[in-house]
């Protein structure tokens, strides 16, 4: 078998590194995350507080099966639950089911029209909400307000163009991986 | 030996595999977690971990929020120059009708203070307040929450009621050096014991994630109407009696639910209120004792005292004893004057009886 020299393999492949597609995109998200818990009202209006992280585990799955990945996830859930004062895994839960429905489906959806893809996405934005509500009416023995649910869910699906791009942006990047 | 060296060097887990069993252990993980965390105030998970990130996060979030800060004054700025006609009737309105009260207000607080003067009650003490600003704010259904900028350096403890210049914003549930997580009265987890101030009827004020908090417990007919005033009514102690929460309303789904006064105010000042709550001020041993166990004997009064109520005593002694002359002096003259008019009549009485007696029957007999 003919080996390439590591000079010109290098030149020929394009590598998009974990610190690209994983560790810039978490960082954003929690920077998005702490700008939007800011106490302030806007023409009488308090900033809206959609699930930012929500984005990643839509897309990283989508972009690439990886190991890093979900433990990046479990981190940043964690943050978020920190950062909002929730139980410590209630976000993690929800974010790393999310992603779970999106890594098995992804043969099924990777490439299908943006319209699909946000159907899909509400879709496990949903299932997500779903468990957080389900743990934390056990755990607080009564279920939150579900307009109060409806009021986060609709923002956190309207950031769907952040998920999409980032999958425009990374899925076809590294050539390892089409 | 390096990896490419070792016997390893041919082994291949296909992607799809090692990422599913990284996914499974990050959530088994993320279940264990959740298990181990108890976040209520009385027996806080994880808190050495929580407190040390929220004192890393309060400064991030500061610096992150600024540019946010500035589009929400100018926000105000705009606000403030439409508004300012509209706010200024209103203003003038609402003055007007206070400076009412405002007399009322003072009087009753003079009233009340010599009613306890005269009762002798102990009174709960003045609580002190300490100003802080928000840094962040969790607004979502299932965590509602504050994180301000004083801490453990400024006396600020687990429990300490927050409040705003309308009412009460929530209560503190975790504490670091500058920083403290303060847990709002629409959190799921919130329950607030509450009186009607109309009824003084007891309820309990549940949030459930939505702004409006609900009433449950609510007993009798007519113990709560819409527009009813709500207060803390102290039950329980963690919670200062008579702290106003908000007014009553009609939810969308029929149950009783209150518009908070807090709504009304700044969104990101409030004031935490160094309340001990009562368990704290009371000393178990003190309770356990036998009931009279406690109560003494009041201390001596002083010299000054002693000479002040003397004086009072002679000066009572000597206005009854002129009393008691006035009247017996009355008496005396009302005796003399009786026995006088007694005197006159009889002596009347003795002139008209001789004529009477001398009298012929002569009468008698030139009618016959």
């Amino acid at each position: 078998m003919r080996r390439v020299a590591p000079a010109r393999r290098a030149a020929a492949v394009k590598v998009v590194g974990p610190q690209q597609w994983i560790l810039l995109p978490a960082l954003a998200v929690l920077a998005a995350t702490l700008i939007l818990a800011t106490p302030i009202k806007v023409f009488g209006l308090t900033l809206p507080e959609p699930v930012m992280p929500m984005v990643l585990a839509f897309a990283w799955p989508l972009i690439r099966p990886s190991v890093l990945a979900p433990v990046a996830l479990l981190i940043v859930g964690l943050i978020v639950d920190l950062f909002w004062g929730n139980r410590l895994g209630l976000w993690p839960m929800g974010l790393l089911t999310a992603y779970a429905v999106v890594l098995v489906s992804r043969p099924f959806i990777a490439g299908q029209d943006t319209r699909l893809l946000f159907a899909w996405y509400s879709g496990v934005t949903a299932l997500a909400f779903f468990i957080v509500y389900l743990v934390t009416t056990m755990a607080a023995h009564q279920p939150p307000s579900l307009i109060a649910l409806f009021f986060q869910f609709l923002p956190t699906i309207l950031v769907f163009p952040a998920a999409n791009w980032l999958v425009d942006r990374f899925d076809d990047g590294d050539l390892r991986f089409r | 030996m390096s990896l490419r060296e070792s016997p390893f060097e041919n082994l291949r887990v296909p992607l799809g595999w090692s990422a599913g069993g990284a996914l499974v252990i990050a959530i088994a993980l993320a279940i264990f977690l959740l298990l181990s965390d108890r976040s209520e105030a009385d027996e806080p998970g994880h808190a050495s971990v929580r407190s040390g990130f929220e004192a890393g996060a309060a400064p991030v979030g500061g610096v992150f929020a600024a540019p946010v800060r500035w589009l929400g004054q100018i926000s105000d700025y705009v606000d403030d120059y439409f508004f300012a006609v509209s706010e200024n009737r209103r203003l003038r309105e609402e003055l007007a009708s206070l400076r009412a009260e405002r007399d009322a207000v003072v009087a009753l607080r003079n009233l009340n203070s010599q009613y306890e003067a005269l009762l002798g009650i102990r009174v709960e003490p003045d609580v002190p307040l300490v100003s802080a600003r928000s840094v962040s704010e969790a607004r979502g259904p299932f965590r509602r929450a504050r994180l301000i900028d004083v801490g453990r350096d400024r006396g600020i403890e687990v429990g300490n009621p927050v409040i705003n210049e309308h009412g009460l914003v929530g209560r503190v549930t975790g504490v670091s050096d500058s920083v403290s997580r303060v847990l709002l009265v629409t959190d799921v987890t919130s329950q607030i014991p509450i009186l009607v101030d109309r009824t003084d009827a007891r309820a309990i004020m549940r949030g459930d994630g939505s702004g409006n908090p609900r009433l449950e417990f609510v007993r009798g007919n007519d113990s709560v109407e819409v527009g009813d005033r709500i207060l803390s009514s102290g039950d329980g102690g963690l919670l200062p009696r008579g702290l106003p929460i908000g007014v009553v309303a009609r939810g969308i789904d029929g149950s009783w639910r209150v518009k908070l006064f807090s709504d009304r105010g700044a969104i990101d000042f409030v004031r935490v209120m160094r309340f001990d709550n009562f368990s704290q001020l009371a000393d178990g041993s003190t309770l356990d004792s036998p009931p009279l166990a406690g109560l003494d004997t009041a201390p001596p009064p002083s010299p000054e005292v002693v000479a002040r109520i003397d004086d009072a005593q002679g000066r009572r002694r000597a206005e009854a004893e002129r009393r008691a002359e006035v009247e017996r002096q009355a008496r005396e003259r009302e005796a003399a004057d009786t026995r006088a008019r007694q005197a006159a009549a009889q002596a009347a009485a003795a002139r008209e009886a001789p004529a009477q007696t001398a009298q012929p029957p002569a009468a008698d007999g030139a009618t016959e």
